[in-house]
């Protein structure tokens, strides 16, 4: 059961018959439609190995679809130059499964370097005032911002590379598998977390990438489940509850074990 | 026809290597001058690739300087004619061991390091962090480190080549007692400028070579800690390799230099 894309005028982001091959051979995107809207948060989930980190890749431009089109934010990802796609980035924050902090660099200069890179009017007072703004905002302890990555927790990393994410003020939001690996009392913070960012930023999209369903449906407006390189299922948590197809049926039952 | 097969691919990969390396070194060369500036990150490398490794340089050259002597000293002894010692020496210190011994360690230290911070970067998703915070990965890591390599390098090798001949004096003049008008002033005779911008000109090759070798490992790595390790690992031998074998073909260019444009040698 393909869902095809609907032409909304307010998407964040469009994948219209997306493919994607590496080898020539074998297609890890077999014709991917997929519609984000504006200012919702989309979850996309699906076994492993079914596409989700390559779909991602292709949202931030990293990879090139094979045939197909990608928009986001209503412009053509294709027909951008390396230099435009480079700049146009600026409008994606992403927090990484592992946070990727930069680990020569303090909590506070990891947030300020963003902002070093694509605010240069901006001077370093102007810039460490931003980025200590937008720790308080993912409510870090001031105590932690003088600390390299390696002595603060899990939890403080992920706040610190989601106050990263946030530092240009991006229009989309990316969670790569936020929660994989933390306990339930961490993973249940970076869910809230997730969700208070989002209500105090309203018109941002995000979207998160997981195979825990268990956080998808409890954050999530907007659920996509991908098997095979294709969209299954696109609709709220009850549609998955209700849904009939097998395959669905499957990873709701195993995934909500929480 | 299985032996064939494996020969052809690994030929293969190699090639495939060696052209996606020299399409990051005409990258890297042409983002040197494109904006951001990236001139903090150039003296960031600058001092861990040469201000850190002048100790280790001292030291080795101090002693290859007395090693070499001795060894020189004590062949040119059987033949009555150990006042050439002070010249072979310098020349041999000045257009091949230094810039290549230089080459080889700090290939070792600041290139092994490269490649294991690059690594690291890489699978701990640093690179892909930069990528996305639309801040061209080449030019902000690669780059620097090629350019402060090469700038570096030279500087160390006439490190290198003044410790070794201080090194080169003290065992004959102090330890063997040759006379040290004699051992100056057949330095003096024999060795010309251009024989030690030979192995200047050799060591910022060298520069480059172990910089882009290094990053591109670090930089393409996958698989985890493992996968660290065998680049490092992969960075260091192949750099030092390349660095031997590349000596002997500059050596013939530079010779070949000399020949065309009628200059003795």
């Amino acid at each position: 059961m393909e869902v095809q894309a609907s032409t909304t005028i307010e998407s964040a982001v469009k994948m219209i018959d997306v493919k994607k091959t590496f080898d020539g051979k074998e297609y890890v995107l077999k014709g991917l439609n997929l519609d984000i809207k504006k200012g919702s948060i989309t979850a996309i989930i699906g076994f492993s190995g079914t596409g989700k980190s390559v779909c991602l890749k292709h949202i931030l431009g990293l990879y090139k679809p094979t045939s197909g089109k990608i928009e986001v934010l209503g412009r053509d990802l294709e027909s951008m130059s390396k230099d435009e796609l480079t700049k146009f980035r600026q409008e994606f924050g992403v927090l990484f499964q592992s946070a990727a902090l930069f680990d020569d660099m303090t909590v506070l200069e990891n947030v300020c370097f963003p902002l070093f890179e694509h605010r240069r009017d901006l001077n370093f007072e102007e810039v460490e005032k931003i980025a200590k703004e937008k720790l308080h905002n993912v409510d870090l302890d001031p105590k932690h911002f003088g600390k390299l990555p390696s002595q603060i927790s899990g939890g403080m990393q992920k706040r610190t590379g989601l106050a990263r994410a946030l530092a240009l003020d991006p229009e989309i939001l990316i969670y790569d598998e936020p929660t994989t690996g933390l306990d339930p009392i961490l993973t249940e913070m970076v869910d809230d977390l997730i969700v208070s960012t989002h209500k105090r930023r309203p018109g941002t999209t995000s979207i998160m990438v997981s195979h825990d369903l268990y956080a998808a449906f409890r954050i999530a407006d907007t659920v996509a489940m991908l098997d095979a390189g294709k969209v299954l299922l696109v609709g709220t948590p009850e549609d998955f509850y209700k849904s009939e197809i097998e395959l669905v049926k499957r990873f709701v039952s195993k995934g909500i074990k929480h | 026809m299985e032996l064939a097969g494996g020969i052809s691919q690994k030929f293969k990969g190699f090639v495939t290597e060696v052209g996606q390396m020299s399409i990051m070194l005409g990258r890297s060369i042409r983002l040197v001058f494109a904006k951001p500036s990236r001139t903090v990150e150039i003296f960031k490398h600058m001092e861990f690739i040469g201000n850190q490794s002048v100790g280790i340089i001292s030291l080795t050259s101090l002693f290859t300087g007395l090693a070499l002597s001795f060894q020189v000293y004590l062949g040119f002894k059987i033949v009555n004619a150990t006042n050439l010692v002070g010249p072979t020496v310098a020349l041999g210190i000045f257009r091949e061991l230094g810039p290549v011994l230089t080459g080889l360690i700090v290939a070792a230290r600041a290139g092994g390091a490269m490649a294991a911070r690059l690594g690291t970067m890489k699978v701990n998703e640093q690179i892909d962090a930069l990528d996305v915070m639309g801040v061209n990965t080449v030019q902000y890591l690669i780059s620097p480190r090629i350019v402060a390599a090469f700038i570096c390098m030279p500087m160390l090798t006439a490190i290198f080549d003044f410790v070794a001949m201080v090194g080169s004096w003290f065992l004959c003049v102090v330890l063997v007692d040759l006379d040290q008008a004699v051992f100056l002033d057949r330095i003096n005779q024999t060795v010309e400028l251009k024989h030690i911008l030979e192995g200047l000109f050799k060591s910022a090759v060298f520069g480059i070579i172990f910089a882009l070798i290094c990053s591109y490992k670090g930089y393409n790595t996958t698989g985890g800690a493992k996968g660290v390790g065998e680049a490092t690992n992969r960075g260091v031998v192949i750099s030092m390799v390349m660095i031997i074998v590349l000596d002997y073909f500059l050596t013939n260019m530079i010779r070949a230099y000399y020949v065309f444009s009628g200059d003795v040698m």
